[in-house]
């Protein structure tokens, strides 16, 4: 007998739910009836695929908690595909994901977190632990494998406010799925090795949110000094990078006043000293 | 081989209702009411856990009156819908009327189709925005839709809390707390006796929160804003 919409389905999970009635509408977009493809027989990409690529996104703890940031450019090839592109979001109330790679399906996958936890707090009566949020995240990255052979990267930079243990927390993951917890400072993407440089030269145990935020900023802006597909602070179109701040009290925007400031001031100094 | 015993349809129907609406009149009653802000929410429920009022979207919210398993598997349900539809098309495209609509397909079918129907009773609410007005649909086991406007009831003595309802609730919208002492008055008339704030559900769906609209109300959260 088919009903309109009582699939027989008994999971919390959305991505599970959509895997199974709508595969056509998952990231993978495969049918879960068809066996998976033997390794050597992944479809491999033919020649460069040109898509948006979205760049550097980092994550620094403080005291309180976690900034998290992201440049705003995205690149197709050799062109600026968008300056306005925003790389981080809001997940729900104590958490955020930043994500690099094909920016496209990036956006794709932080819709579908983002609908995941809402739709397991809603059916449960609860939210989900930080950590289940993270491993499930995990598994949604996994499910992207194939479209990783076919050069359609995501690759996510996830960071909660954990309730129960009291304190920020930073995961990072790899293609296949992997997940792995950093105990101060990550960042991802195309510029994120610059960016750690700079973290790891300044980063300090228990900064403050505003120190945090500083470091976070002068992070992107050395990306964006050093690689191409990072893009710095816009002062002509005032286009800035974006940061959000997870802590006890849940998560709010840095506002672009804020980290105009900010920029404004580490400008000063810099122009100071080429004179 | 003996032939099974003929019943005649009306006869089946029937009985069905009459089952059906005996497993409803053993639960209690849950009132929703449109409020200045919105639509307020509230059920006498022993439970502080198993809950008979849920948020299903941004701006819509469900009651169940009844059988919990069945109820509980309709909202689920209903919030798969919803999800699906937001995350497929946009969020503002999820509404109470196609939620209301499908409900009352599964509740019709379940209820001709098999043998034992659902004894349930739901409420499917959404606030209007912009002008807009509140939606309230009342859909019964046999799958029956009815729109109600200012205030609506399901569950046990349903008639009761209506006619108690209908005397007192002022023709322009009331504030929260008007709501929801006449709500508190109207359960506590019909079932003769004084009701606890510990075991009154109450839930809003809230105009003038952000993004999701839905907000449920602690016992003590309660006690203070009566107070």
């Amino acid at each position: 007998m088919k009903l309109p919409f009582l699939p027989n389905h008994d999971d919390a999970s959305f991505f599970d739910f959509l895997t199974r009635q709508h595969p056509e509408l998952t990231p993978g977009g495969r049918r879960s009836t068809e066996p998976p493809l033997p390794v050597h027989e992944l479809p491999r990409s033919v020649g460069p695929v040109t898509v948006p690529q979205a760049t550097t996104v980092l994550a620094v703890k403080s005291q309180q908690g976690v900034v998290i940031a992201g440049d705003r450019r995205a690149t197709e090839g050799f062109q600026i595909a968008e300056r306005r592109i925003e790389k981080v979001f809001k997940i729900d109330d104590y958490s955020a994901m930043a994500i690099a790679g094909a920016a496209g399906p990036c956006i794709e996958m932080a819709k579908l977190f983002q609908t995941e936890l809402e739709h397991y707090e809603k059916l449960e009566g609860m939210q989900l632990s930080c950590e289940g949020k993270a491993n499930k995240l995990g598994q949604m990255v996994k499910a992207n494998l194939p479209m990783v052979f076919q050069g359609l990267v995501v690759m996510p930079l996830y960071v909660g406010f954990d309730l129960k243990r009291g304190e920020g927390r930073i995961f990072k993951y790899d293609l296949a799925g992997g997940r792995y917890e950093e105990s101060d400072y990550h960042a991802i993407g195309s510029g994120g090795k610059d960016a750690r440089n700079t973290m790891r030269e300044h980063f300090k145990k228990a900064m403050t949110e505003q120190e945090a935020l500083k470091l976070a900023l002068l992070a992107l802006y050395n990306a964006a000094d050093d690689d191409v597909g990072t893009g710095g602070p816009d002062l002509i179109r005032g286009i800035y990078p974006t940061a959000k701040i997870v802590n006890a009290q849940g998560i709010t925007d840095v506002s672009e006043s804020d980290i105009r400031g900010v920029y404004e001031a580490m400008l000063a100094t810099r122009m100071a000293k080429e004179r | 081989m003996p032939m099974p015993y003929y019943v005649s349809p009306e006869q089946m129907m029937q009985d069905k209702a009459e089952y059906a609406k005996k497993g409803i009149a053993k639960g209690r009653s849950i009132i929703a009411m449109e409020y200045v802000d919105g639509i307020l929410l509230a059920a006498e429920n022993p439970s502080a856990s198993l809950h008979k009022i849920s948020e299903i979207y941004d701006s819509i919210a469900f009651a169940g009156a009844g059988k919990y398993s069945e109820f509980e598997n309709l909202r689920k349900a209903g919030i798969r819908h919803a999800d699906l539809k937001g995350f497929m098309y946009s969020r503002e495209d999820v509404t109470a009327r196609s939620l209301a609509n499908g409900y009352s397909q599964s509740l019709g079918t379940i209820f001709s189709q098999e043998m034992k129907p659902l004894e349930v009773e739901i409420l499917v609410v959404q606030i209007g925005h912009n002008g807009h007005s509140n939606e309230m649909y009342r859909i019964s086991f046999d799958g029956s839709i009815i729109d109600e406007k200012q205030f609506a009831v399901i569950g046990g003595k349903s008639e009761a809390v209506q006619a108690a309802l209908k005397e007192k609730v002022p023709a322009g919208p009331p504030d929260l707390k008007t709501a929801l002492n006449l709500s508190i008055l109207a359960l506590e008339q019909t079932g003769n006796q004084k009701l606890s704030l510990e075991t009154l559900e109450v839930a809003v769906l809230d105009r003038t929160r952000e993004n999701r609209k839905f907000r449920r109300y602690t016992p003590a959260e309660t006690k203070q804003f009566l107070a």
